[in-house]
């Protein structure tokens, strides 16, 4: 819902979550699938930085509503 | 049981869009449209028609609405009956405020326009009766229209929306099912073999159209925002673990890092152990620290948002949304990073 919420203000939000079909049906827009729930941002600096690149290169994208992202290995 | 029928200044036989500045006036009895809605109604007779210039209307919404409402109240209807307005936008408009008005004063409402008409959404309290988009969906609409009224004119409680022909309106009532949700989802199910799908749960979560792109990351204000319950270590502020009651916004300070010992996660509904060995698991601040240094985004914002995203109501996570939107507005922030779990 913050996602939702902070797009309708006009501002790109891309939420990062291991749950992307959840995410899809409250109506995010931006969604990267992260690895687990207990660590959706991964867990070493590696993993982190290919999810964090990954979410910033869907802000830097025009995207359909309720786009899912995944995240190369 | 009385009706007022509202009509705009064509449908009311006024004149075409050289009328459409026709100010808000009362017409005796059933006009125009409002003969054929009379004979579907039951016990009910129209006993004023009120018109308005769709052009006045929108030009002078105030007043118009004013107008029309005192109009109304010295009528004192059962019940309301607006349009039908089709896909007419400025018509659609006009009776989906004044039946939305009138629904607000207690006097039950109903308005009547295609499902794309914007009017729909403005309609609020009030029901509205899906239409065809143009008037040759008149003689369909009409029986719809006529029964919906009558039943409100009656004060009879009406069932749900597609039992009784009217539009969703986003309100929910509990009532007790004869069967279990037990039974009900078996029956769901072997419907659904049968090759037809059913659902008590609609998808009626409204949509945002994504905003566009950032223009150039690299100037932009990078917020940080998390529902996965990220606080300083002790949880200063008190957090709920589950359905939270708020959200709150700490200065980041420059930190290079969410730093074991300085954050931790109060979410209760997943195991936080991993997280509170390195909270960048959950908002990657460190990650993010170098991606400013290496001028990938320009500057992160100095405030992390966080609440806790576990059993919050729909509605109330709605409101956090708002609020944090408007604050990031205000800041100037470009683009967010948002981590749920």
């Amino acid at each position: 819902m913050l996602a939702k919420e902070i797009e309708r203000a006009g501002i790109p939000a891309v939420y990062v979550t291991s749950l992307p079909t959840v995410a899809r049906m409250i109506g995010a827009n931006r969604i990267v699938r992260g690895p687990a729930i207990t660590h959706p941002f991964g867990l070493d600096e590696d993993e982190r930085r290919r999810i964090v690149e990954r979410a910033l290169d869907m802000l830097e994208t025009d995207v359909e509503p309720n786009t899912v992202w995944e995240v190369e290995e | 049981m009385k009706a007022v029928h509202y009509l705009n200044q064509f449908f009311a036989g006024l004149g075409g869009e050289e009328q459409a500045e026709t100010q808000p006036t009362r017409l005796d009895g059933a006009v125009g449209p409002g003969r054929g809605l009379q004979a579907e109604l039951v016990d009910v007779e129209i006993v004023a028609t009120l018109a308005c210039g769709d052009d006045y209307f929108a030009e002078h919404e105030e007043e118009a609405l004013a107008a029309l409402l005192e109009l109304l109240a010295e009528l004192r209807p059962d019940v309301l009956v607006a349009g039908p307005a089709f896909g007419s936008g400025r018509y659609g408009y006009a009776c989906a405020r004044l039946a939305a008005a009138a629904a607000e004063r207690g006097i039950p409402s109903v308005a009547a326009m295609h499902e794309d008409n914007p009017g729909v959404g403005e309609a609020g309290a009030a029901y509205v009766v899906p239409t065809a988009v143009n008037v040759a969906g008149m003689r369909d609409a009409l029986p719809r229209l006529g029964a919906l009224a009558s039943a409100l004119a009656s004060r009879r409680e009406l069932g749900a929306a597609d039992e009784e022909g009217y539009l969703v309106r986003g309100f929910r009532r509990n009532y007790v099912a004869e069967k279990t949700g037990a039974a009900r989802a078996v029956e769901l199910l072997l419907a659904k073999l049968a090759g037809e799908t059913r659902t008590e749960v609609a998808g009626d979560m409204d949509r945002v159209e994504p905003p566009p792109a950032v223009a150039d990351l690299s100037s932009a204000l990078v917020a940080l925002v998390t529902e996965a319950g990220c606080v300083p270590q002790g949880n200063p502020d008190h957090l709920q673990s589950v359905r939270a009651q708020g959200w709150f916004r700490y200065d980041l300070g420059g930190a290079d890092t969410l730093a074991s010992g300085r954050y931790e996660s109060v979410h209760g509904g997943f195991d936080v152990t991993l997280a509170n060995e390195d909270p960048n698991r959950l908002v990657p601040l460190d990650t993010v620290r170098g991606l400013e240094r290496a001028g990938r985004v320009g500057r992160v914002h100095e405030a992390l948002y966080t609440t806790t995203g576990n059993g919050t109501p729909v509605v109330v996570a709605t409101k956090f949304g708002q609020e944090i939107a408007g604050e990031l507005r205000d800041a100037g922030v470009q683009a967010v990073l948002l981590s749920g779990t």
